[in-house]
Order: C-alpha cells, then sequence, then structure tokens
C-alpha cells in the first residue's frame, strides 16, 4: 500500500461478494441440475407459501433430487428463523 | 489410440478458439499428429486464429455431407506439418452437423493416426456445442475469473457429466480440466478480481493452466499465430506449460503473482 492510498477511499473488496454469490447460485442450480424442470417453480411456490405464516429469507427453502436403487427422492429442507429474531432478507 | 478433447465454455468471447489453436499447436510442437476442429458452423472463426483462412477449399460440413473427402478439407499447418485444422461452415445452417457425421469424422481421423482431436465448441448449449463435446474423451473449460463465465461453466459441466457418449454407457464423465484466461494477478491481490483457488472451489475441478491477460494474445490473433508461437510472451509460455500439463508432465503455475513493485512505487504508487 504507498502512502497515497490513504488519501483515497478504500475500494471494496468486491472478488469476495463474487464468490459467495456464486458458491450459493452455483450450489442450487446443481442441486436441482438433474431433476425436474418443474423444480425452481416447484422451490418458488413452496417459499411463498411459507412466507403467509413465517417471514423466512429468499433461500430458506432448499429442494433437492438424489438418486438411489429405488428411484428418486425428492428431498426438501425448510430453515426456520430462530425464535424472536427477525430474518429480514425479503425478495 | 486417439485421444478427443472438447475445449468448452458456455459462455462467448472467454477464449476458447484461442485456446483451441495455441493446444493443439503445442501437441504438435511436442510430435504429436494433431487435428483442430470449429464446430461453431455459421460463424467460423478457427481458421482465422490459426492463419489459415485463404487457404479454407472445403469445411467440416462439406466432409459430413460427401462432398469432400476428409483428405481434401484438412488444411496442414504452415509450421508444423503434423497439424491439421478443418474448418467449420461459413454458409450452412447448424443442422448441417449431424451426431452421425461427426463420429464418421473423428472415426476417420483416428484410422489415419490422428493421436490428438481438439474440438473448438460453439458458445451456447446448442446442438453445435453438443456436438462437440458428446464424443470427447476430456474436456477443457476454458473460464474467465467472472461470475457469468464461472456460472455457465458450472452449466457445462453439468452437461458433460449427462450429455456425452462416455455418460450415456455410464462410464462417468471423464477427466475436466480448467484453463482460466485472461487472468490479471494485480487486480486478485487488490480484491478485485477472483482468484485462481476462488474458481477452483466453486468449480470442483483441478487447474490445467492460468492464462495471464496479455497484450500478445491480440497481437497473435491480430496476425494469424497462435499465441504459444510468442514464447517470448507470458501468455505463450502459460500455454506451453499447459499442454506439458496436458500431457502429463508435472509443470508448476506461473505468472499468478502480482511483480513486486519497488520502493518508490511502493511509496507513491502509480
Amino acid at each position: 500500500m504507498s502512502l497515497l492510498d490513504f488519501l483515497r477511499p478504500r475500494p471494496k473488496n468486491t472478488a469476495n461478494i463474487a464468490r459467495e454469490r456464486l458458491r450459493i447460485i452455483v450450489a442450487q442450480e446443481r442441486a436441482t441440475r438433474d431433476g425436474p424442470d418443474y423444480l425452481p417453480l416447484l422451490r418458488n411456490e413452496l417459499l411463498e407459501v411459507i412466507r403467509k405464516y413465517v417471514h423466512v429469507g429468499a433461500d430458506a427453502v432448499q429442494v433437492n433430487v438424489e438418486r438411489n436403487s429405488d428411484g428418486e427422492v425428492l428431498e426438501l429442507s425448510v430453515a426456520l428463523p430462530e425464535a424472536g429474531k427477525a430474518t429480514g432478507t425479503g425478495g | 489410440m486417439t485421444e478427443t478433447i472438447v475445449i468448452t465454455s458456455g459462455k462467448g468471447g472467454v477464449g476458447k478458439t484461442t485456446t483451441s489453436a495455441s493446444l493443439a499447436t503445442g501437441l504438435a510442437q511436442r510430435g504429436h499428429k494433431t487435428a483442430v476442429i470449429d464446430f461453431d458452423v455459421g460463424l467460423r472463426n478457427l481458421d482465422l486464429i490459426m492463419g489459415c483462412e485463404r487457404r479454407v477449399v472445403y469445411d467440416f460440413v462439406n466432409v459430413i455431407q460427401g462432398e469432400a473427402s476428409l483428405k481434401q478439407a484438412l488444411i496442414r499447418d504452415k509450421r508444423h506439418d503434423n497439424l491439421y485444422v478443418l474448418a467449420a461452415s461459413q454458409t450452412r445452417d447448424k443442422d448441417a452437423l449431424t451426431q452421425d457425421g461427426v463420429g464418421r469424422v473423428l472415426d476417420e481421423l483416428a484410422a489415419d493416426g490422428f493421436e490428438y482431436v481438439i474440438c473448438d465448441s460453439p458458445a451456447g448449449i446448442e446442438k453445435g456445442a453438443h456436438l462437440a463435446m458428446y464424443f470427447a474423451d476430456r474436456a477443457v473449460v476454458v473460464v474467465n475469473p467472472e461470475v457469468s463465465s464461472v456460472r455457465d461453466s458450472d452449466r457445462i459441466l453439468g452437461l458433460l457429466s449427462s450429455k456425452t457418449r462416455r455418460a450415456e454407457k455410464g462410464e462417468g464423465p471423464g477427466p475436466q480440466h480448467l484453463l482460466l484466461t485472461r487472468y490479471n494477478p494485480v487486480r486478485v491481490e487488490a480484491g478485485e478480481m477472483m482468484s485462481v483457488g476462488d474458481v477452483e472451489e466453486i468449480l470442483g475441478i483441478p487447474v490445467l493452466g492460468v492464462i495471464p491477460e496479455s497484450e500478445n494474445v491480440l497481437a497473435a490473433s491480430n496476425s494469424g499465430v497462435p499465441v504459444i508461437h510468442d514464447a517470448g510472451s507470458i501468455a505463450g509460455q502459460a500455454y506451453a506449460d499447459a499442454v506439458a500439463r496436458l500431457v502429463g508432465e508435472d509443470v508448476s503455475m506461473r505468472f499468478l503473482d502480482a511483480p513486486k513493485k519497488g520502493f518508490f512505487k511502493r511509496m507513491f504508487g502509480t
């Protein structure tokens, strides 16, 4: 870092932001990649229904398709907020 | 034994053709009989990057449709007589490529004693991209350290594990490699660009090479000489390293760190 850098506003570390955004979206897309096309829509509709009752964030619902010898298993997980804490990332 | 390698990315403009040209040239430089095929029907460009655009008489589609023999359509490289280019058709529509036809051409190349066939995929996930990867034994996924390129690469990795002949036979996707292009160590250090480690971790496949951003890449395509010929440039050296790794040599990564600044620059910046 040079002396003159102290006089400039520090830029944000946008590489970290990119990495975190990609981690989330890639994990989400991988989970539904081999499944039927309706999975993302199903996920969004479930999220809407859950939000009628509980305030949860946009990534609270995870869907996952697992294959085993007996067929396919659709796994749903819903992360509920801790009691008394408001979760805020709507949208 | 012929090894078919697809150079793919999903996103356009990340350096697939530049990479195809340099990897094919590098393999030929090492003595391997190599063919490089442009799968981008309608948007032929490999011929320009290889510097043989004025010698294209017959193309890939002509061969598939029986209008020319493979021998007539293969263009021998000016510098290496064990390197051949098969140009994409500039005029036909994408449906001119068929799975059977591509398979026949690859079989004929194998029968002719080619050791490596490099398939330069078009961008996107349409037919040309599908056919470029379908017969591949290995894949090189070209990626820029940038969000849309990384996401598209992950999509392509999904297709490689499900929509290839290997996958259909239940053999698994075959070796997959990442090749980062336009890498800028100064920006990585400043936190403005994702690092090799970041991209490798997100995509979860090993890195074959990292090509630093370099003005020599444009100079090379301007003159129709694959950048790997420019042994004085860091991009050319990085491609040569990637080729060495491709054939199984253990070569350590170079050009990942920003050049060290001197005392004056550290105090007063640039």
